[in-house]
């Protein structure tokens, strides 16, 4: 067991959760380093926002071990409130009252807090102090949800899809936050199923599938384990069969994605040209291709065979 | 701005505000009652016993002495006479359009119904208008004197139901509803996602209903009084005490229902289910000494059958605490006993 000065924020061992007739956490570890910033990434319904849950302990689960900031639920449960800032998924606040009596609503169940009014003007907030939450765009509410979470003083954030469904602006907005709140020492998980958030946020990143971690690291180290820097998706017509394809010299992968099929490559200039000669050999026609740098996506296909957005 | 936070305080001020800024709500709570104390009081005014439909007919071409009897029985202050045809006469009688039918030939006929109470008065009133207009004495003077007194009337009945009916209305929805929006808004669950005492957010919740529990009473009261004279006869402070009461056991079955729905239909639909036989039960709009008798030890334990009996015994009767201490006793077991399993079985998520 940890105490309080060590360097780990969370660690959860073996979680499971069951619900009627699905499983959505399936036997899950995790460890979260005191001042980093760690990504749940997953696709919809990978058991993301049930692992989160279990961890701010609103949910119970039915197997497994969950320690936060050195103690745990039920040990010290109320204590470990003071020192947590949540958002939840989607979160709704009242819509009847204003910006500004729900941070000072928020404020006044922590015994030491921040300023609402500097909280509000932090996410900029502080001009619609005295509208209603009803009349908010997403964007405003979700920066009201996140004031709501740092108005406490928090040693850590848990976000649960901070940036789902906002538009870019928003989503800069509150990713500029959390480097802040980074910054000034604080630890941050969150789930995502964007990896151009969890690339740009997080120092590592835990890929959930069907309620267990699939791959963990730094996103450069999981983005290296697909031994290639860049990706090569086509089409031909007819098919070219996936022998020929994993022959070809650079290739060391080769997946669907889609229609199309994938192929992590180390040097496009290489390996392109061999590819169009093949399926000129074969008598067939490139109907698409594309390529681009390697991302999390990628590994999160080459692990899965599916996309993060198709769930 | 106040530098100290309260969460039980700013959780209220909270609870109201909301309230507030709820126009359908101010108006079930605070103008709903009062137009319909006007309706009700309006339909059901003092204005003397109304007049009893008689009808005459003449048979065989009688038709002067019909007239003659139709100008007789006018003279009664209880009988309102009509000239028919024949068959339209009976027709009439048969769909109760009329209590009696006089048919004038000879000899004089008076065809009713005996068992209607209508028509057995509007017999013995027409055979008496026809005996004096044919010249008969009365042996004995007799003089009427009338009576109606104030606190018997259908609206001093009335006022203290209503009051009663408002404060079970008010209690349940307030209750059912802002915790049951909350719940499926998923407000709950980030509530007790930050350090909030529990027993705090449920406390609000009926202080939030509570603060206006005052002009509740005062618009009820005070509209009764000024558009009805319909005065409290019993102690203010006693009547104040009933209704916090009442209220705050109403509050508990709000809780109650809204312990586990998450849905507004779900919890309106107990809501309603809960309130609808007290509506009619529990003597609103008419005794609930009605029922049969087999019934009235079920009807006399239902929370707003003792809150609307000791209502009226304040109000109308001038009654005392140890009076109506049955009643109260009731209200508080419901209260108490709502609030215990409410508490118990309450979801937060």
């Amino acid at each position: 067991m940890t105490n309080e000065t060590s360097n780990t924020a969370v660690r959860c061992r073996g979680l499971v959760k069951r619900y009627a007739d699905v499983v959505a956490v399936n036997g899950l570890d995790l460890e979260v380093i005191r001042g980093e910033c760690f990504g749940l990434l997953g696709p919809n319904g990978a058991g993301k926002t049930t692992t989160i849950e279990i961890l701010e302990g609103l949910t119970v689960p039915d197997a497994g071990e969950v320690e936060i900031l050195g103690t745990s639920w039920d040990r010290d449960g109320n204590a470990l409130r003071e020192r947590l800032g949540i958002s939840l998924q989607e979160t709704q606040l009242t819509e009847k009252l204003t910006v500004g009596e729900t941070i000072r609503l928020f404020r006044s169940f922590y015994r030491n807090g921040r300023d609402p009014e500097q909280v509000l003007a932090q996410l900029s907030l502080d001009e619609k102090r005295n509208a209603r939450v009803g009349k908010l765009s997403g964007g405003q509410k979700q920066r009201l949800a996140v004031a709501c979470a740092l108005v406490g003083d928090p040693e850590m954030l848990f976000l649960d899809e901070p940036t789902t469904g906002l538009d870019p602006q928003s989503r800069l907005q509150l990713w500029q936050q959390v480097v802040d709140f980074r910054a000034g020492g604080g630890t941050v998980l969150l789930t995502t199923h964007y990896m151009d958030e969890a690339e740009r946020l997080c120092d590592r990143v835990a890929i959930v599938d069907r309620g267990k971690v699939i791959a963990l690291g730094t996103p450069a180290e999981l983005i290296s384990t697909l031994h290639a820097a860049n990706v090569i998706e086509f089409a031909s017509e007819p098919e070219i069969d996936e022998a020929s394809l994993r022959a070809l010299p650079g290739v060391t992968e080769a997946y669907r994605r889609g229609p199309n099929w994938a192929l992590p490559v180390g040097t496009l200039a290489h390996t392109v040209p061999l590819l169009l000669a093949l399926i000129e050999r074969s008598g067939a026609r490139l109907v698409h291709l594309t390529t681009h740098q390697a991302t999390l996506e990628d590994v999160f296909v080459a692990h899965t065979g599916r996309a993060l957005r198709e769930g | 701005m106040r530098d100290r936070y309260s969460p039980l305080l700013e959780l209220t001020i909270c609870r109201a505000k909301e309230f507030l800024r709820e126009p359908e709500a101010l108006f079930w709570v605070f103008a709903f009652p009062v137009l319909l104390a006007i309706a009700l009081g309006l339909a059901f005014r003092e204005k003397g016993p109304d007049k009893i439909p008689v009808g005459v007919v003449a048979v065989q071409e009688r038709a002067a002495a019909a007239d003659q009897t139709l100008q007789a029985l006018a003279q009664s202050p209880v009988l309102l006479p009509r000239r028919y045809e024949a068959a339209e006469g009976r027709e009439a009688l048969r769909t109760g359009k009329i209590s009696l039918l006089v048919e004038v030939g000879a000899p004089l006929v008076f065809r009713f119904d005996e068992t209607r109470p209508d028509s057995r008065i509007a017999r013995l009133e027409a055979d008496n208008a026809l005996q004096q207009a044919a010249g008969r004495k009365d042996a004995v003077a007799v003089q009427a004197e009338k009576v109606t007194e104030k606190g018997s009337r259908y609206i001093d009945f009335l006022i203290p139901g209503l009051l009663g009916m408002n404060l079970m209305g008010s209690g349940i929805w307030s209750l059912a509803f802002s915790v049951t929006t909350a719940r499926n808004r998923k407000i709950l669950k980030r509530l007790v996602a930050t350090p909030m005492h529990k027993s705090h957010y449920l406390l609000s919740q009926i202080l939030g209903r509570l603060w206006f529990l005052i002009p509740e009473i005062f618009v009820l009261i005070g509209g009764g009084w000024l558009l009805f004279d319909v005065a409290v006869r019993g102690s203010l402070l006693l009547l104040t005490v009933i209704c916090l009461l009442g209220s705050m056991t109403f509050c508990g079955i709000g809780l109650l229902i809204a312990s586990r729905v998450s849905t507004i239909e779900g919890a309106s639909g107990l809501a309603n289910l809960v309130m609808l036989p007290m509506w009619l039960l529990s003597g609103v709009f008419f005794s609930s000494e009605r029922f049969p008798d087999a019934v009235q030890p079920f009807i006399n334990a239902l929370p707003l059958t003792a809150l609307n009996q000791a209502l009226r015994g304040v109000i109308t009767e001038a009654r005392t605490l140890p009076e109506i201490s049955v009643q109260l006793a009731i209200l508080a077991a419901w209260g108490l006993l709502s609030f215990g399993v409410a508490l118990k079985i309450f979801r937060w998520r």
